[in-house]
C-alpha cells in the first residue's frame, strides 16, 4: 500500500525536466534550414511579381511574370519550344560531359606523375589565360559554325575548372595515406580507387559546380552563332522582332538550367561526401 | 630491402651495421645492430631526435630516399601502427580494417579483428565518429588482421590519456599473446616499455646503447624489480639530473660559455 503511494508520488514529481545549460555564442552557420535552397529564388520571384503588379517594374523594362507564362505557352504550342529546350540541353550536356572527362583525365595524369605534370600543366595554364570566348572566331574557322564548334567550345570552357580543382584536390591528399597504403602492400589500382579518387572527389565536385556555370556561359555565347534551334536561337529571333517577353522566357530557362544543375551537383556532393563533417552540416 | 642475412632469419628481424643520415653534418643511425627473435616483444626508447622513428621507418621500408647503407632483413608480413591512427576518413570502419585485404573472407576476418579490439558493432561508423582511443584500436585491428610476423609501432599510444593507455596496454599484451608477432614498439614512456616488453633497448648516438632483458614475475609496477629497472633505464636516458641533454638550460640560469 505505502509503496504504491510512494511510487505515485515519485511519478507525479517526475515531469519537471529542467534544461539549464551553458551555450556558447554560435559562430558556425548552425543547423540546416529545410528548403533553404528555394528561399532565395522564391524571394526573387516574389519581388518580380509584386513589382509588376504595383507597376514599379514597367512592362517595357521587364515583362510581367504572367505575360512570360503566357508567352511560354505560346512558344510551346506554336514554335516548338520543347525542341529548342532539348537542343540546348543536348549541347550543354554533350559539351559538359566531354569537358569533364577530359579535365578529369588530364588532372589525374598530371596529378599522379611528375612527367605528366611537366607536359600537361603548362599548356593548361596558358589555355586558362586565354578566355575561351576569344577563341570562338578561331574555332569557327576550324570547325565551321555547326554543332561541332558549339560542343567543342562548351567542352573546353568547362574543362578548365574541372582540371584545376581536381588537380588541386589530388595534390592536397595527405601524403601519410600514401605511406599507409605502402605499408599495407596495396596495389596501384586499389590505391587509385580507394585513396586517390575519394581524396580528390571534393575538389572534383567543386570543379564540377564551376564547370556547370561555365558551360552555361559557353552555351549562351555559341547559340548566338547561326543556330537553327535552341534557346539562343529563339532569343536571337525575338531580338530581331523586338519581342521582349520571348527573351525573358529564354532568360528564365537559362536561369532554371543553371540553378537546377548546380542543385544536382550539390546534392551529389552532399551524398558522396557524407563522411565529411564540415560547416555544411 | 628484405634481403636475408645468411638466410637464417625466417621470421625474425636482423639489422647489421645500419647507417642513416639526413644531412652531411652527422648520421642519425651509425652502424646499428639489432636482432629480434620471432614472437619477441622489444620496446625501443631513446631521447627525442635519437633516431627511433628513423630506425622504425627503415624496418618498415619507408625510407627509400634516405641516405645510408647497411643490411636489413625482416619477415614477409610486416604491419605498421602509426602515432596517428591513419584511418581513411572516407571509408567506414570495417572497410578501413580490411583495406587491401583480398579473399572472400576478408569482411569476416575484419569483423573478427574489430571484435578482438572491442569495437564489435561499430563496423559501419565513420572514423570521425570515434574517439581517439577507439581510432587507435581500429588501427591495431587493421594491423592484426593481416597476421603480421612483425608489428612495428611508433608511439601508438602517445596521444591517449593515461587510463585509455592502460587499457591499450592490456589489449596489446593480450593480442600479442594470441597472435605472437615480433614487436618493435617505440615509446617515450619508460614504464610502458617495462610493463609491455620482453626486452628494452635504448638508442643513443645512433646505436643500441643499452639492451635490457625484462624478467619480471608480474608485469606491473607492483613487482619489486620494477623500480630498479626503471631507475636503470632513466639513468641511461640521462633523465635523472645533471645531464638532461646539452640543450637543456635550467630555469633561471644562463648558458655557460
Ligand atoms: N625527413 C627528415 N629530414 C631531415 N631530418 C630528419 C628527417 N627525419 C628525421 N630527421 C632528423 O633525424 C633525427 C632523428 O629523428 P627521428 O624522427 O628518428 O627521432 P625520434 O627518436 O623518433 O624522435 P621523437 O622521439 O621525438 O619522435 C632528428 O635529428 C631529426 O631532425
Ligand atoms: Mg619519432
Amino acid at each position: 500500500m505505502t509503496s504504491t503511494a510512494l511510487d505515485r508520488a515519485v511519478v507525479a514529481e517526475e515531469p519537471t525536466r529542467d534544461d539549464v545549460r551553458v551555450v556558447r555564442r554560435q559562430l558556425g552557420p548552425g543547423p540546416r534550414i529545410r528548403f533553404a535552397f528555394w528561399i532565395g529564388p522564391a524571394l526573387l520571384l516574389a519581388i518580380w511579381v509584386v513589382g509588376s503588379l504595383t507597376g514599379f517594374i514597367a512592362a517595357q523594362v521587364l515583362t510581367a511574370p504572367w505575360d512570360v507564362v503566357k508567352e511560354f505557352g505560346d512558344q510551346w504550342s506554336n514554335h516548338d519550344l520543347l525542341g529548342n529546350i532539348t537542343a540546348s540541353l543536348g549541347r550543354v550536356c554533350y559539351g559538359l560531359a566531354l569537358g569533364t572527362a577530359a579535365g578529369f583525365a588530364l588532372a589525374l595524369v598530371s596529378g599522379l606523375s611528375r612527367l605528366g605534370e611537366a607536359v600537361i600543366d603548362g599548356p593548361i595554364q596558358i589555355k586558362r589565360a586565354i578566355p575561351t570566348l576569344a577563341l570562338i572566331p578561331l574555332f569557327v574557322a576550324w570547325f565551321g559554325i555547326g554543332e561541332q564548334m558549339k560542343i567543342i567550345t562548351i567542352a573546353l570552357i568547362s574543362m578548365i575548372p574541372i582540371y584545376i580543382n581536381t588537380h588541386n584536390g589530388l595534390r592536397g591528399i595527405d601524403g601519410r595515406y600514401a605511406e599507409l597504403a605502402e605499408t599495407l602492400d596495396i596495389r596501384r589500382g586499389t590505391f587509385l580507387r580507394h585513396v586517390v579518387l575519394p581524396g580528390a572527389l571534393p575538389g572534383f565536385l567543386l570543379g564540377l559546380r564551376f564547370a556547370v556555370t561555365s558551360a552555361m556561359l559557353g552555351l549562351v555565347v555559341v547559340e548566338q552563332y547561326n543556330s537553327l534551334s535552341g534557346i539562343g536561337h529563339m532569343m536571337t529571333l525575338a531580338q530581331e522582332y523586338g519581342q521582349t517577353s520571348v527573351i525573358v522566357v529564354g532568360l528564365v530557362l537559362y536561369g532554371l538550367y543553371g540553378f537546377l544543375a548546380d542543385a544536382a551537383v550539390r546534392l551529389v556532393e552532399r551524398k558522396a561526401l557524407s563522411w565529411r563533417r564540415t560547416l555544411e552540416g | 630491402m628484405a634481403t636475408d642475412v645468411g638466410g637464417l632469419s625466417a621470421a625474425g628481424v636482423t639489422v647489421r651495421n645500419l647507417h642513416r643520415s639526413f644531412n652531411r653534418s652527422g648520421g642519425v643511425l651509425n652502424g646499428l645492430d639489432l636482432d629480434i627473435a620471432p614472437g619477441e616483444f622489444v620496446a625501443l626508447i631513446g631521447r627525442s631526435g635519437s633516431g627511433k622513428s628513423t630506425l622504425l621507418r627503415a624496418l618498415a621500408g619507408l625510407d627509400r630516399d634516405v641516405e645510408g647503407y647497411g643490411r636489413i632483413s625482416v619477415p614477409e608480413q610486416v604491419s605498421v601502427v602509426f602515432q596517428d591512427s591513419r584511418l581513411l576518413p572516407w571509408k567506414r570502419l570495417l572497410a578501413n580494417v580490411t583495406f587491401g585485404l583480398e579473399g572472400r573472407d576478408a569482411a569476416e576476418r575484419g569483423l573478427r579483428a574489430l571484435t578482438e579490439v572491442g569495437l564489435a558493432g561499430r563496423e559501419s561508423a565513420w572514423p570521425a565518429e570515434l574517439s581517439g582511443g577507439q581510432q587507435q584500436r581500429a588501427a591495431l585491428a587493421r594491423s592484426l588482421v593481416r597476421e603480421p610476423q612483425l608489428l612495428l609501432a611508433d608511439e601508438p599510444f602517445g596521444a591517449l590519456d593515461a587510463l585509455t593507455r592502460l587499457q591499450m596496454h592490456e589489449l596489446l599484451r593480450k593480442l600479442c599473446a594470441v597472435h605472437r608477432p615480433a614487436v618493435l614498439l617505440v615509446t617515450h614512456d619508460v614504464d610502458e616499455a617495462i610493463v609491455l616488453a620482453d626486452r628494452v633497448i635504448l638508442l643513443d648516438g645512433g646505436v643500441v646503447a643499452t639492451d635490457l632483458r625484462i624478467d619480471l614475475a608480474q608485469r606491473s609496477q607492483a613487482d619489486p624489480g620494477f623500480a630498479g629497472l626503471r631507475h636503470q633505464l632513466l639513468d641511461a636516458l640521462g633523465a635523472t639530473g645533471e645531464h638532461l641533454g646539452s640543450d637543456f638550460i635550467a630555469p633561471g640560469q644562463r648558458r655557460a660559455s
